[in-house]
């Protein structure tokens, strides 16, 4: 049965490369293959949000990707972002105004909304609850998370006026 | 001081990076097997043949286990020793589970446990509370029933009477993190299992039954839950007696994680309820006589069902006072998943109840509802003047603080200008209507089993002044590790920073009660708090000898000890403590105090306090689709002197949105087959963040608990849900403005139940 495929892709900056058989679920790769925990299981179908992660700059849920459609590709997880000695600002504004409760969906949601903020740096509340939609949290029911995002927003825009 | 202090969640930094740790996350030695159940597909009935062969020649299939194979019947249950670990033959509701798959991966026994042949000779199920009647399929012996006076004759002599009738979905709890265990051998037949449980002791007191051990032999470890809300309470203990077997026959480290779908389809919910109620009430609404049937499906086994329905006999009241009330409630037994604890305990069905009523009376005597709850209210109560108004189980109200809070909140959110406005937007628009509705909330705090009321601590100063705090408490995302150390920090005069937290392990504090009924500031706090009393005043006494002063003059403030004007670390004081020969280390213990309960003639006094609070919504629904939107949400409540307010509003906004959930959005469906249609969150929609309110305003009533409690705060995990209740009444109002009959919208109120309510209200 086995037919491994040559797969290659950037995890965090960092070349992987490795056999694998094509229909592994990229979250298994990740998670069970490389070590990086950061992205959870959550549902398994693409609607919790919990194992998002960005794919050749588009968020994606990488429990319903096969390891084979991201052959090639520059793959950035939470660990990508910051670590906990050196927060990027969505991950101390997620601290700060208390987006989280769990932390179960936080690596996603992080995640999610630096696409977000990338796609639209300067949201209105209503973007943000809109264009976080696809990111389940059961336990703060949204409002801290919504809070967050906007204030690393700010945050972000005043760093690149100040740097103009 | 720590407390009072608005800290981020402890492990926020580890929570944003990815970097903390959950049992699917934990590295496995190299051998690890992983299980995953074979899943019945009748509801009930026998198995009359079970092929397993091509699960066991499956790739990666290691062994195969059924009923016969399991030393004993490997019990699951919290209470009734009524849960074999696998089914045997007889099989009892559709998605328990049937044999055991033990494989090299996760997947390779998820694949294989679906490569089953079984023969089932199916016999009727009960699915239904009515089905469930018919057949007397009950657990007890009959209905329990509390009365006080003379409800029948009440209501018989109340200028006005009226029956209704609620019936309420349950709720998949939908923790992000599924259930999780792994159990590894250790010597000479001991076992260390980490699971995603709220119950620590009661996974050690099930495996160590499974495997014909001493709890002692068993240590079972948990750092940190993806969510419980209730869910952790006892149903993880079938993946933890799992891989503890498989571990004890193997050798080898043993995993078990369900699939999403697995997880609703074999785990238990919050219970569903029929709610029938009689009342008689007075020319103003208030409430003179009140008979209420309770009816719950409990599913397959006990479990925690006959707490979970009498906590929802003990909030029938919620905040009125009923002289005359009559509660029977009914605990049936159903061929479906064995319901289970979820967030409020039973409180919130019960709870829905009396609201209903209320709402109900309010537009049979033409009044605005808000009107005719304050009116139904338990009379204020404070210290100077005593109350006499006890609750239908007679325990007396005494700190009934929700005149004045809602008041203010009334005014905080214009209640009385908005109820214009809708009534105005309602006059103007045909086909979108609004509806408003200002909800209270009066929820028991305690286990009602009394001696679940009892929490241990273990505390070790170390000799460079380091602190590291263990206690019975789980963490599952409330804040609770937090609460815990702010509370240590503030008896040493320690920043925070200097208290380490650590993982919930049943070898340093045994004997704990479930993290559940919001205890777990209140129960744990104290302990700890104990703990540190007893190793700071180990050190005030040695520092005070050694400086022949009184214990008096040894103070612990900001990182330093002073002792008769001279000050030092806190480190240098333990330091020298320990050069002294002084014991750095002490158990805390804490027991509830006041609580006595006979749940069998309904009397005494069950809960220590109330926490109180209410909520505001104002919803909109379009009358041609039923579609509908919760537009602004206004809560008031009380958390006591809040540890921590911004985790306490964090639990507010949450458990709001939660409960909203319950009541809108949220629909379990079975098939006839008894088989749970919706097992994953492509068909059943937890709320996004896109339903959020727009307009969601929390705050906290901010004033002490009158009992002593720790910092005098008050629980906060459950109270907050029922604040949900405010969207299904504001929603029942917006349909009130389309035609004359009550709209009795039953939940969750999704669009098709809101278009048949409006077609029945229209039908006048």
């Amino acid at each position: 049965m086995s037919n491994k495929m040559h797969i290659k892709m950037t995890v965090n900056g960092k070349a992987e490369e490795f056999l694998a058989e094509p229909r592994e679920l990229l979250i298994y790769t990740l998670r069970e293959r490389l070590n990086v925990t950061g992205p959870h299981i959550g549902c398994e179908t693409s609607h919790c949000g919990a194992c998002t992660v960005t794919l050749n700059g588009k968020s994606v849920k990488a429990c319903t990707l096969f390891v084979a459609q991201a052959d090639g590709a520059e793959l950035t997880t939470i660990e990508g972002l910051g670590t906990p000695d050196s927060l990027h600002v969505l991950q101390e504004a997620f601290r700060e105004h208390h987006g989280l409760q769990c932390g179960y969906c936080t690596p996603g949601m992080i995640t999610r909304a630096s696409k977000l903020l990338e796609e639209n740096p300067t949201p209105t509340e209503e973007e943000v609850r809109f264009g976080m939609a696809g990111n389940m949290c059961r336990c703060t029911g949204y409002q801290n998370i919504v809070k967050s995002i906007l204030a690393a927003a700010a945050e972000m825009n005043a760093a690149k006026e100040a740097a103009q | 001081m720590s407390v009072s202090k608005p800290h981020p969640h402890d492990s926020a930094p580890l929570h944003v990076t990815g970097a903390a740790r959950y049992i699917d996350d934990i590295p496995l030695p190299a051998n690890t097997l992983h299980l995953a159940f074979g899943l019945a597909e009748i509801a009930h009935g026998r198995i009359s043949a079970l092929d397993l062969g091509a699960v066991r020649s499956a790739p990666g299939v290691v062994m195969v286990l059924e009923a016969k194979d399991l030393p004993g019947d490997c019990d699951c249950s919290p209470s009734n020793h009524d849960e074999p670990l696998l089914s045997g033959a007889h099989v009892q509701y559709l998605g328990q589970p049937v044999f055991l798959v033990v494989a090299t991966s996760h997947l390779a026994a998820r694949k294989a446990a679906r490569l089953a042949k079984v023969d089932y000779q199916p016999r009727d199920a009960i699915l239904t509370i009515e089905e469930a009647l018919a057949a007397d399929s009950r657990f007890e012996d009959g209905p329990r029933i509390w009365e006080r006076g003379e409800a029948g004759e009440a209501i018989d002599t109340a200028p006005h009477r009226l029956e209704g009738r609620i019936e309420m979905g349950g709720q998949e709890h939908f923790y992000l993190e599924g259930h999780a265990a792994i159990a590894l051998p250790q010597d000479g037949g001991d076992m260390v299992v980490h699971s995603s449980t709220q119950h620590p002791t009661e996974v050690q007191h099930k495996v160590a039954h499974a495997l014909h051990l001493p709890m002692s032999a068993v240590r079972v470890e948990t750092r940190r839950m993806g969510g419980g809300f209730g869910g952790k309470e006892s149903q993880g203990n079938a993946l933890a007696i799992s891989c503890a077997v498989v571990a004890r026959m193997t050798g080898k480290p043993v995993k078990m994680r369900y699939d999403r779908d697995d997880d609703f389809m074999i785990t238990g919910k919050r219970h569903d309820f029929r709610i029938d109620y009689t009342v008689g009430y007075d020319d103003d609404g208030r409430i003179l006589g009140l008979e209420f049937q309770h009816f719950t499906r409990c599913g397959w086994a006990q479990d925690l069902s006959l707490p979970v329905a009498d906590r929802a006999m003990l909030h029938a009241d919620n905040a009125y006072w009923l002289p005359h009330i009559r509660i029977e409630s009914h605990r049936l037994r159903t061929n479906t998943q064995s319901a289970t604890a979820y967030r409020g305990f039973g409180g919130p069905q019960g709870m829905l109840g009396i609201e209903r009523v209320l709402d109900h009376v309010a537009h049979a005597v033409g009044r605005d509802p808000l009107q005719v709850r304050t009116a139904n209210y338990y009379a204020p109560a404070s210290d100077a003047a005593p109350a006499v108004q006890t609750t239908p189980y007679g325990q007396p109200v005494q700190d009934f603080i929700l005149h004045d809070l809602t008041a203010k909140l009334a005014a905080q959110c214009n209640y009385a200008e908005r109820r214009k406005a809708v009534a105005e937007w309602n006059a103007a628009n045909p086909l979108i209507k609004r509806g408003l509705a200002l909800t209270p909330v009066k929820f028991g705090i305690s286990f009602t089993l009394t001696h679940l009321n009892q929490a241990g601590a273990l505390v070790h100063v170390y000799q460079d002044g380091s602190v590291r705090v263990n206690h019975g408490g789980t963490e599952m995302g409330q804040g609770l590790f937090q609460k815990v150390a702010q509370v240590a920090a503030a008896r040493f005069g320690l920043p925070l920073e200097a208290i380490q937290i650590t993982a919930t392990d049943t070898a340093k504090v045994p004997n704990t009660s479930a993290t559940a009924a919001s205890s777990g500031s209140d129960l744990n706090g104290m302990a700890v708090k104990a703990a540190c009393d007893t190793i700071r005043d180990r050190i005030a006494g040695f520092l005070a000898d050694q400086a022949q002063c009184a214990i008096a003059e040894v103070q612990f403030a900001d990182g330093m000890v002073s002792v008769a004007g001279q000050s030092m670390p806190f480190a240098e004081a333990a330091k020298r403590a320990y050069e002294g020969r002084v014991s750095l280390s002490s158990t805390g213990f804490y027991k509830t105090p006041h609580v006595a309960w006979d749940r069998i003639a309904g009397q005494g006094r069950p809960f220590l306090y109330f926490a109180y609070g209410a909520a505001c919504s104002e919803v909109v629904i379009d009358t041609l689709t039923g579609e509908n939107r919760i537009l602004r949400t206004d809560i008031l409540h009380d958390a006591g002197a809040s540890l921590n307010p911004a985790l306490d509003i964090g639990q507010v906004e949450g458990g709001f949105v939660q409960g909203a959930g319950w009541l809108t959005t949220e629909e379990l469906v079975w098939d006839r087959a008894g088989r749970l249609r919706t097992h994953a969150p492509s068909t059943y929609k937890i709320p996004a963040c896109s339903d959020r309110p727009p307009v969601f305003n929390v705050s906290l009533w901010d004033a002490p608990n009158r009992e002593d409690t720790i910092y005098r705060s008050k629980a906060v995990g459950e109270p907050p849900f029922m604040h949900g209740i405010s969207v299904l009444m504001a929603l029942s109002d917006a349909i009130a403005a389309c035609g004359g009959l009550y709209p009795a919208l039953n939940a969750p109120a999704t669009p098709e139940r809101i278009l048949t309510t409006l077609d029945q209200v229209r039908h006048v």
